[in-house]
């Protein structure tokens, strides 16, 4: 917990979910480990903040979850990508990516 | 796709609620297990992972929240438990309940009642395609509306090109044989096109054709679903069937469709041509062609506006035309009245409705003030409670939101009931109805009027709802905790007086209403009708048959058949044991004889020719004056010696003696009544003025003559009987004796003198009963209101009177001081009111007689009435405080 944690940046966590249950099926805390191992503690994924986002993801389709035994034997429950999910991500991340290069363009010719 | 699943998922969880709410917390419970379970992998100890954990992620509590909170199915539940919550209370305070919702009952379903009565005679439009185009054209005598002739509605026809069609219109009450039994049905005998003016054909068969509408035509008849339904059971082969009618055989035509509604004759079940004869038109002035008798009614062509075709009609009234001539009575002198259907039929009870309508709008403005000012009281000692839920993190928009699901709930229970009102009160409504109050069927609780009671509850449900919470808002809710004892609440009671003022004021316009028309009624019933109304019976005889026609090889047999069987009758209705004096009149006095039927032109000697007067014409039997008691103020009454043989004679009436010959003597005088080819009438004496539609109405100018000296035998008289004891008692031996004369002959309208009296003033009484309910609704709804306020401050104020009493107070000064706090509201909702009434009572003045609407015995007993009541409703919050014992109040503190 030092001074460099912070919350994800604002409407990046749906992409950041998405993302991180690209890889395999998560529960709620391992989506926030992921991302908080990933992005090397940078960013602090709030729970509140991110189990409102998985009820809303999977409410838009986006997501599939069930109830399963964790390795270590605790149920829980799993957030698998849909279909939808993937494309959605495409898109997040090609938008995202072509935002994030505009505003490294404006930084540049700021400094 | 996505909405699909929000509601599937949403309405899962609304369902199972308890698997969705420990799914949630499982959920969050895991996350944190395995927080705590990554610390202890870093060597924490059980109690330290944990706090760790908590440290890190916050508060388990408040993320459980925002989870289960999340969704639209949330807002339903947090509905749901503000609409438990809401039950409860209003559970719990039955008194509260019971009054508000009452209250809001009577006002709405008095007014849905009223609306649905109003609506559509004002507002729905007819049932008519284009109904606006359709107008009636009505003859102007006196600057009042009167009936044309055949010969004027032939000359418009002609000449006028606003109309696509016009038709004229008039009564038709044929007898019905060949049945088990005779029966005499309402009709109309109309233009051909008179269904096109209406633009509905008939369901089965086809309209009349012009070529049907000739005279001496074929006789053909359309009948109405009504009928065909109830006499020939509908058989569907009923076209070219014959149906016999007044002993003559009609074809059948048409039958109309079952929604078809007349509104010029809501109970016509069969219609037929008139079959006039358009050559006597020019021909002979003084036939039935010229007798101002027709309805007439128009279609306008599309695009021609009402003012356009009053213009042009008007424009033809006085530009006569050779090819046209007009007789005296139908010169169009004083021009002609252009009005809609629509309007029409309202005419005669608008400012009756009108006033009704008023007046509910009053009562419904009283209840919704009252409700709300029970509101206001409950939330008034509600402020503790609010001021704890807001201390426990509740929003303001979410006790808001309680209180309007609180008030709305109110409101709808109020609707709901109101409805119930409405039914009965409907019901009501169309059995007090007077006879003149049109399109009776087309009242019930429809539609449109439920429509208008569950928006007014709305309405009242947002504003008794939204009044109080405001109120709450602006004070501070926390500083309300604070107070631990009651003080008197500045704002808030101040808004509650203010309401009570206005609820006073309304009641007071009310009443001095309801007190104008009772005067006024009162008034009317003392008004002498001109005659001695007591123990006399009437009933009217009718003449069907060919027996009674004249035939060309003798042209008077029919006439002469006639005044026989009249005669006869009257005989033998003066032999019936009981009976003083008996006689008979083609007009009845105060009975709803149509104007068509009993008025005539009068023509004296010497009159320019195209003045006249229009009379009521009497065609009695000898001894008429004296069976009714009509004072006869100079000269004789019409007697046994007056036969067709000798001179003509005539009384006047002494209005008319009065206009005609100012100050002379008209004895002598000679004048012609109806045609003018007849012999002279010499006048023999005046009578005394008779009342004839309505006791409030002046007498018109009228004329009696001699049924055996009058140019046609009349086809129905009335007779008149004066009983020894109990009138209506009488009828079944006076109906046998008529009948032992000729059993077929139809005797209808059986009544007494004091019935008919009843009948002429139904209209006023209508609107009287109405206000009666209403002035009595907002007077006890007046008195709660003051009673609610009041005793609600001697709450407030229990300390400060506790303390008054502590220092020496009497009960008596105590008392003094409610009453005249409450004294003080009623006096200044009186001022408020007095000022009210005086604008508003204006519209009541077609409806009263004999009295200003600004009768001040009225006003001040009436004023009067309404101090006594508010004083009643202070006395017990007075009583209540007198009562209160000091040390028992300080002690409380």
């Amino acid at each position: 917990m030092n001074e460099s944690n912070t919350d994800v940046i604002q409407g990046t966590l749906d992409m950041l979910i998405l993302k991180t249950l690209s890889l395999e099926p998560l529960h709620g805390f391992g989506i926030a480990r992921r991302v908080e191992q990933i992005s090397r503690d940078v960013f602090k994924v709030n729970p509140g903040s991110l189990l409102t986002a998985l009820q809303r993801l999977e409410r838009a389709g986006w997501l599939d979850a069930e109830w399963r035994q964790t390795q270590n034997s605790r149920r829980a429950k799993f957030y698998r990508l849909t279909r939808a999910g993937k494309k959605q991500l495409e898109a997040e991340t090609a938008d995202w990516t072509r935002r994030s290069a505009a505003i490294a363009r404006l930084l540049r010719q700021e400094g | 796709m996505s909405f699909w699943r929000q509601l599937t998922f949403g309405l899962r969880r609304l369902i199972r609620r308890n698997v969705a709410d420990s799914d949630a917390t499982d959920e969050v419970e895991q996350y944190y297990d395995e927080a705590v379970a990554v610390w202890k992998t870093r060597g924490l100890s059980d109690l330290d992972a944990r706090r760790a954990a908590r440290l890190e992620l916050g508060n388990a509590t408040v993320v459980r929240e925002r989870v289960r909170t999340y969704g639209w199915e949330n807002a339903v539940r947090t509905f749901g438990s503000d609409l438990r919550y809401a039950v409860r209370r209003l559970g719990s305070h039955p008194g509260f309940t019971i009054v508000s919702v009452l209250t809001l009952a009577l006002g709405i379903g008095a007014s849905t009642a009223i609306f649905s009565a109003v609506n559509p005679i004002f507002f729905e439009p007819l049932p008519y395609p284009h109904a606006g185009r359709i107008m009636m054209v009505w003859n102007v005598y006196r600057s009042a509306r009167t009936e044309l002739s055949f010969g004027t509605y032939q000359e418009l026809a002609h000449r006028s090109r606003s109309f696509a069609s016009m038709t004229t219109v008039e009564p038709w009450q044929p007898a019905l044989t060949g049945g088990a039994q005779a029966e005499r049905i309402e009709g109309q005998a109309v233009s051909a096109s008179f269904f096109t003016v209406l633009g509905v054909a008939p369901a089965l068969g086809r309209d009349f054709q012009p070529s049907e509408d000739m005279f001496n035509g074929p006789k053909v008849v359309i009948i109405s679903d009504r009928l065909w339904q109830r006499h020939f059971r509908g058989d569907s082969a009923i076209l070219g069937q014959t149906v016999k009618l007044d002993g003559d055989n009609f074809t059948i035509i048409g039958v109309m469709p079952r929604n078809f509604e007349d509104v010029l004759s809501p109970t016509a079940d069969v219609w037929t041509p008139a079959q006039y004869d358009t050559r006597a038109v020019v021909k002979d002035l003084s036939s039935w062609v010229w007798g101002n008798h027709l309805h007439v009614a128009g279609r306008l062509r599309p695009g021609v506006t009402c003012a356009q075709a009053f213009q042009e009609l008007d424009q033809i009234a006085h530009t006569p035309w050779p090819d046209f001539p007009r007789p005296r009575w139908g010169s169009l002198r004083e021009g002609i009245i252009l009005d809609s259907l629509q309007d029409d039929i309202a005419h005669t009870v608008r400012s009756a409705l009108l006033a009704v309508l008023g007046a509910v709008f009053l009562v419904l403005a009283i209840a919704c003030v009252n409700v709300t000012n029970l509101v206001l009281a409950r939330s008034q000692q509600r402020r503790g409670e609010f001021s704890l839920r807001a201390a426990l993190g509740a929003s303001r928009t979410r006790i808001l939101r309680q209180v309007v699901t609180e008030s709305l709930l109110l409101a709808l229970l109020g609707g709901l009931s109101g409805i119930g009102v409405a039914a009965a009160g409907v019901r009501a409504l169309i059995a007090l109805s007077p006879s003149g109050l049109p399109r009776l069927d087309a009242i019930a609780v429809n539609g449109p009027a439920f429509a208008f009671a569950f928006g007014l509850s709305a309405v009242v449900g947002l504003l008794t709802g939204i009044f109080p919470a405001l109120h709450l808002s602006r004070s501070e809710m926390h500083t309300s905790l604070q107070q631990t004892s009651r003080r008197t609440a500045g704002s808030h009671s101040l808004t509650r007086r203010a309401l009570v003022i206005t609820e006073v004021a309304l009641a007071l316009v009310l009443l001095i209403g309801t007190g104008l028309l009772l005067h006024s009624a009162r008034r009317l019933l003392a008004v002498s009708p001109g005659f001695d109304p007591s123990r006399l019976l009437t009933l009217q005889v009718q003449t069907s048959g060919h027996q009674f026609d004249d035939l060309p090889s003798a042209p008077t047999a029919g006439s002469d058949a006639r005044r026989r069987f009249y005669r006869n009758a009257l005989d033998t209705v003066r032999e019936v044991p009981g009976v003083e004096e008996a006689a008979f009149t083609s007009a009845l006095p105060l009975s709803d004889d149509p104007s068509w039927v009993t008025l005539y032109g009068a023509h004296f000697e010497g009159d320019a020719p195209q003045t006249g007067h229009n009379v009521i014409r009497y065609a009695v039997s000898a001894d008429y004056c004296r069976t009714m008691q009509i004072p006869i103020r100079s000269g004789r009454c019409i007697d046994e010696h007056d036969t067709a043989t000798v001179q003509h004679v005539a009384l006047l009436s002494e209005s008319l003696a009065r206009s005609r010959f100012p100050g002379q003597d008209p004895i002598g005088k000679r004048l012609h009544v109806g045609p003018d080819d007849q012999p002279w009438f010499v006048v023999v004496g005046v009578a005394g003025d008779v009342r004839q539609t309505s006791l409030a109405l002046d007498a018109p100018e009228a004329v009696y003559l001699s049924t055996e000296q009058t140019w046609f035998a009349d086809d129905t008289l009335s007779f008149v009987v004066r009983a020894r004891g109990d009138a209506a008692a009488l009828a079944p031996a006076i109906k046998n004796a008529i009948w032992s004369v000729d059993k077929d002959q139809p005797i209808v309208r059986v009544a007494t003198m004091d019935q008919l009296i009843a009948t002429t003033e139904a209209e006023r009484n209508f609107v009287l009963i109405l206000f009666e309910a209403f002035g009595l609704v907002a007077l006890v709804l007046a008195a709660i209101g003051i009673y609610g306020v009041l005793a609600g401050s001697v709450v407030e104020r229990t300390r400060e009177i506790g303390v008054r009493a502590a220092l020496g107070a009497s009960r008596r000064s105590i008392l003094a001081l409610i009453l005249r706090d409450g004294m003080r509201l009623t006096a200044f909702g009186i001022l408020l009111g007095l000022g009210a009434a005086a604008g508003a009572t204006r519209f009541l003045v077609t409806l009263l007689y004999g009295i200003s609407p600004l009768d001040w015995m009225t006003w001040v007993s009436v004023t009067v009435l309404l101090a006594a009541v508010a004083a009643l409703a202070c006395w017990t919050p007075a009583w209540r405080a007198a009562c209160v014992d000091p040390s028992i109040t300080l002690r409380a503190e």
